[in-house]
C-alpha cells in the first residue's frame, strides 16, 4: 500500500491516534467525574478528542483510497501500529494528574492547531479550525482547574505539582518532528513542532507561576511513540477500547 | 500556600436565551465553586445540542421567590380589576385599529 501519499497518510494517522488515545483515555472518567457537572464537562472533552480522530481517520482513509475505513484503522491496529505521543496513553491517575496533562496538551494544541490552520492541504486547515474552537474552550478548563488545584488547598496543590512532575518527562516528545513531518513541512502541510517550545514554555511557565507550582526539574526524557514503542499500558488501553470489534468482527453501531 | 480548606460548592441557577430576541429561560440548576465555572459547566450541561445563544447564572441565594401561602394577597386582588385589560374597553367604531 506504499504510494507517494504514504508520509501524508502516516502523519494524518499520527494526529489522529494523539486524539483518539487522549479522547479514550479521558471517556475513562464517565460515571467517575469528582462531581456530576465535572463528569459531564470532562467526557464532552473525550467525545471532541475521539471527534477528532473521527477526521483525522476519514481523510486517511480517503487517502488510501477506502483500503481501510475510518474504524478499520482505530479498532484493527495493534500497539507498534499506532504512532501517538506517549503523554496520552499514560492512565488517568487521580483528576489532578488528568488536568495537567490536559493543560500540557491543550496549551500544545492551541499553538500546533493554529498553524496546522494555515496548512496547504485544504482537509488538515479546515480539521484544524475545527478543532482550535473546540481546543480554546478545553484551555479555559484546564488553564482554570490548574490554578484552583495549584492555589487551592495543601492537598490539591502537593496532587496537581505531583502530577506535572510525573508528566514532564514525557514533555519533550511534543516537540520533536518526524521524517515525515519534516518532509511535509517542506509543502507547507504540516507543522514545526519544534519551533512552537518557545511560546509553549512561556505560556506555561506563567501559569505555573500564578498557580503557585513549580517547573518541574526532571532529566529523563523519553520518545518513541511516534515509532510504535509504547508504554506497558497502551495494549491494555486498546484491549479495552477494541474489545468489541475483536470479539464480534464487523459489528456496527 | 496557606492551609487553605476546600470550599462547598454553591447552587446556581441557569437560564438560557435560545435565540436572538428571546427572553432567557430558566432551565435547571447545578454546582460550582463560582460563577465563572458555573458558567462553563451551565455551557456542558444545558447547551450541549446547541440549545443557546447566551447563558445566564445566577446564585440561587440571591433569588427573592414569592412564597405559595401568600398567593391570596399576591394575586388575587387583581382578579376583580377587569380594567386593567384592554379587552375591558369597547372601542368606539371609528377607530379600527389598535
Amino acid at each position: 500500500m506504499m504510494n507517494d501519499k504514504q508520509p501524508l497518510i502516516n502523519y494524518v494517522i499520527a494526529l489522529g491516534d494523539d486524539s483518539m488515545i487522549l479522547g479514550q483515555r479521558l471517556s475513562e472518567w464517565c460515571y467517575h467525574g469528582p462531581f456530576l457537572e465535572e463528569d459531564l464537562a470532562i467526557t464532552n472533552v473525550a467525545l471532541d478528542f475521539i471527534g477528532r480522530a473521527q477526521m483525522f481517520y476519514e481523510y486517511a482513509s480517503k487517502l488510501e483510497e477506502g483500503a481501510r475505513s475510518a474504524d478499520d484503522i482505530a479498532f484493527l491496529r495493534d500497539t507498534r501500529d499506532y504512532r501517538n505521543l506517549l503523554i496520552v496513553e499514560l492512565p488517568v491517575g487521580d483528576f489532578a494528574f488528568t488536568m495537567a496533562r490536559q493543560l500540557i496538551v491543550d496549551l500544545f494544541n492551541q499553538l500546533y492547531l493554529g498553524q496546522l490552520a494555515k496548512s496547504a492541504d485544504p482537509t488538515l486547515a479546515a480539521i484544524a479550525v475545527k478543532a482550535l474552537k473546540e481546543t480554546d474552550y478545553h484551555l479555559r478548563r484546564s488553564h482554570d482547574w490548574v490554578l484552583r488545584l495549584g492555589d487551592g488547598t495543601d492537598e490539591s496543590h502537593q496532587r496537581i505539582q505531583q502530577g506535572f512532575d510525573q508528566l514532564w518527562g514525557y514533555v519533550s516528545e511534543l516537540f520533536v518532528m518526524t521524517a515525515d513531518e519534516s518532509q511535509l513541512l517542506a509543502e507547507k502541510i504540516s507543522v514545526d513542532r519544534s519551533a512552537l517550545r518557545d511560546d509553549w514554555d512561556t505560556q506555561l511557565n506563567s501559569l505555573l507561576n500564578e498557580a503557585t507550582l513549580l517547573r518541574p526539574d526532571t532529566d529523563w526524557q523519553l520518545s518513541g511513540g511516534r515509532e510504535g514503542l509504547h508504554t506497558e499500558h497502551h495494549g491494555h488501553l486498546l484491549a479495552e477500547m477494541q474489545f468489541i470489534q475483536r470479539a464480534y468482527p464487523g459489528l456496527k453501531w | 500556600m496557606t492551609d487553605k480548606q476546600a470550599k462547598p460548592a454553591l447552587l446556581f441557577e441557569v437560564f438560557i436565551r435560545s435565540k436572538r430576541g428571546l427572553d432567557h429561560k430558566h432551565v435547571g440548576s447545578l454546582h460550582a465553586q463560582d460563577a465563572e465555572q458555573a458558567l462553563e459547566y451551565a455551557r456542558d450541561c444545558y447547551t450541549r445540542r446547541s440549545e443557546g445563544v447566551s447563558i445566564w447564572v445566577v446564585n440561587s441565594s440571591d433569588i427573592v421567590a414569592s412564597q405559595e401561602e401568600d398567593a391570596a394577597s399576591f394575586y388575587d386582588p387583581m382578579e376583580d380589576k377587569p380594567y386593567r385589560h384592554a379587552t375591558h374597553y369597547v372601542l368606539p367604531d371609528p377607530v379600527k385599529n389598535m
